[in-house]
């Protein structure tokens, strides 16, 4: 038998690994469904979802992967983070260890103060939620739009049909009006950082 | 959702759908995570077509509800999890006596008891075969993907009106819970088996009597047809015997009507078999990781096989035995203590050692805790 080591074997990182992650009731397993589906509504990508939570209805650790390749999805969670968003303190500690060399961290910063690194991207989605849309029900909603913006992993309008899709009758507007705001302060965010420090 | 179109859909949906493709018109169950979605799926849809849905009260009402169904002439699904499971124990058992075809979804999560209500498990594939009480025979289907759930699912349907015997599909919380984009079949592109019907005059029926392939006709209950159901051992008419002959008619017609067609009932998924030197032996959601293993370790030059077990219960016994003749080791993984690896050590031949792999934590195997196992055998 051959004498290659398959511990040494790289694994392929053919796909794109997405970890939506905060605590039971901020809507995040939803999230990562309207993110799979607006992802998936390309032809050329297979997606997988999967979920993890306790068996709170409320609180509690809660997590969704979403797993994004141009070929067969096998092994069916993340293992290595593309991209992670925290909407807990709790979670940021939890997951960051998972997030890849270069990967991209989006956190809440209403409810995450402290994060490990420099290299991140900060929006206060459940204070916009509260404060400027009245509904604290879409801060994920709202990061939706942000992670949009930030990454290419998925093109606003498509996402804006999955969630308009999705959206409960009367909820459409405050729905589109939420992708949009995470979008515009994404984007913003992005230039501001894509700018060099003025000395 | 409509046929053909490419959608985002959740395994405990894709069960739902399979069901409905294949006639599924009635459904009996008591919620519980993480099978859930399909009793959901089952309210919304169902009414829609003129089937039912009914909330029971609790697990043994569900299974009771849908052997009734079946016995009606419907065809009757229900889904749980472990807990719910163990209490339809004695109730399947009677739906193996009575011959009722039915289909029964196992979600495995932890155990025992209420265990891990929300993490994945296979620590019930023991129970699908042994859980009720007396000699009996058991036909269980393990898929691995959403696509799959949605066919096996229709199998599952197909194998309990061929065979006049209730099915269980296997899942776990990943398949159950996990979203992927699928098309499903039009009406039409897959088979779709019934039961067969008397032909005879109502007063020359016999419920149980002899046949050529073990299973008898069944009547829609009200077209005249007589005959008694029980749970006692029973003669060809359905009533009550203790006679030997009858007692050992009953019981090897029970036994013989699915051992006598494993072919048609078994299936099994075999990749990269043809000089493998190392065999993978899993079933569910463990068997796509196992396939990239499989892939991958070829990729290094390793001889690693794949063997799914896509069929679980009655195990594939004969394609098993030619496809390990030539293997040296065996690894079967499973997400619990140990369960299907007996059955492997049963069949494999001297030369071939068997070795588990196990993970009964909530979670499923990485790629890399097989790689490892696979280093750990090879030394």
């Amino acid at each position: 038998m051959s004498s290659t080591s398959l511990l040494e074997v790289q694994i392929p990182e053919d796909r794109f690994e997405i970890r939506l992650s905060g605590s039971g009731g901020q809507g995040l397993v939803l999230a990562a469904m309207l993110l799979a589906e607006a992802i998936g509504a390309d032809p050329t990508k297979s997606v997988i979802q999967t979920k993890s939570y306790g068996p709170e209805a409320r609180g509690g650790a809660s997590k969704s992967d979403v797993v994004v390749s141009t070929g067969e999805i096998y092994y069916q969670k993340a293992l290595k983070l593309d991209l992670l968003l925290a909407m807990t303190q709790e979670s940021l500690n939890k997951y960051y260890p998972d997030l890849k060399q270069g990967g991209t961290l989006v956190i809440d910063d209403t409810l995450v103060s402290k994060v490990p690194t420099e290299d991140y991207y900060g929006l206060s989605f459940t204070r916009i939620a509260k404060d400027e849309l009245k509904n604290v029900m879409v801060a994920n909603v709202i990061s939706l739009g942000a992670i949009a913006a930030i990454t290419d992993v998925v093109p606003l309008d498509a996402l804006l049909t999955a969630v308009l899709a999705r959206a409960p009758r009367g909820t459409e507007e405050v729905n589109r009006i939420a992708v949009e705001t995470g979008y515009q302060e994404g984007l913003a965010l992005k230039q501001k950082k894509g700018q060099p420090a003025t000395v | 959702m409509p046929p053909g179109k490419r959608q985002l859909v959740m395994g405990n949906m894709a069960c739902m759908r399979g069901a409905i493709y294949a006639g599924m018109r009635f459904y009996a169950g008591y919620p519980i995570t993480p099978s859930t979605e399909i009793a959901e799926g089952c309210a919304r849809e169902l009414p829609k077509l003129g089937g039912r849905f009914i909330q029971m009260e609790d697990e043994i009402a569900s299974i009771s509800a849908v052997i009734g169904a079946a016995v009606a002439g419907s065809k009757a699904m229900t889904a749980t999890s472990g807990p719910g499971y163990s209490l339809m124990q004695e109730n399947i058992g009677y739906a193996y006596m009575i011959e009722a075809p039915c289909v029964v979804v196992n979600v495995q999560r932890g155990g025992p008891s209420t265990g891990l209500p929300t993490k994945v498990s296979q620590s019930d594939t023991m129970q699908v075969r042994w859980g009720t009480h007396g000699d009996y025979t058991a036909i269980a289907v393990a898929p691995s993907t959403v696509e799959d759930t949605f066919t096996e699912t229709i199998r599952a349907f197909n194998l309990a009106e061929r065979f006049r015997t209730p099915v269980t599909i296997l899942l776990d919380e990943v398949i159950g819970h996990m979203q992927e984009m699928v098309s499903f079949p039009e009406p039409g592109e897959c088979e779709v088996v019934d039961r067969t019907r008397p032909t005879c005059v109502p007063s020359a029926y016999m419920a149980y009597g002899p046949t050529k392939n073990c299973v008898n006709p069944m009547p829609v209950y009200g077209q005249g047809y007589r005959w008694y159901a029980t749970g006692l051992t029973h003669d060809g008419y359905g009533f009550p015997t203790d006679k030997p002959d009858e007692v050992v008619g009953k019981l090897d017609k029970l036994r013989n009507k699915i051992e006598h067609y494993e072919s048609e009932i078994c299936k099994v998924r075999a990749e990269y078999m043809d000089d493998a030197e190392i065999v993978l032996v899993s079933y569910g959601s463990v068997s796509r990781t196992a396939l990239q293993v499989a892939k991958l370790a070829r990729g290094a030059g390793v001889k690693v096989g794949f063997i799914q077990l896509q069929t679980v219960w009655p195990f594939p016994l004969k394609q098993l035995r030619e496809l390990l003749g030539n293997a040296k080791h065996v690894i079967v993984a499973e997400l619990n203590m140990g369960q299907i690896v007996g059955e492997v050590e049963r069949i494999v031949q001297s030369g071939t050692r068997v070795h588990s792999l196990l993970r009964y934590d909530g979670d499923i195997f990485t790629p890399m805790q097989f790689l490892a196992k696979i280093e750990e055998v090879r030394k």
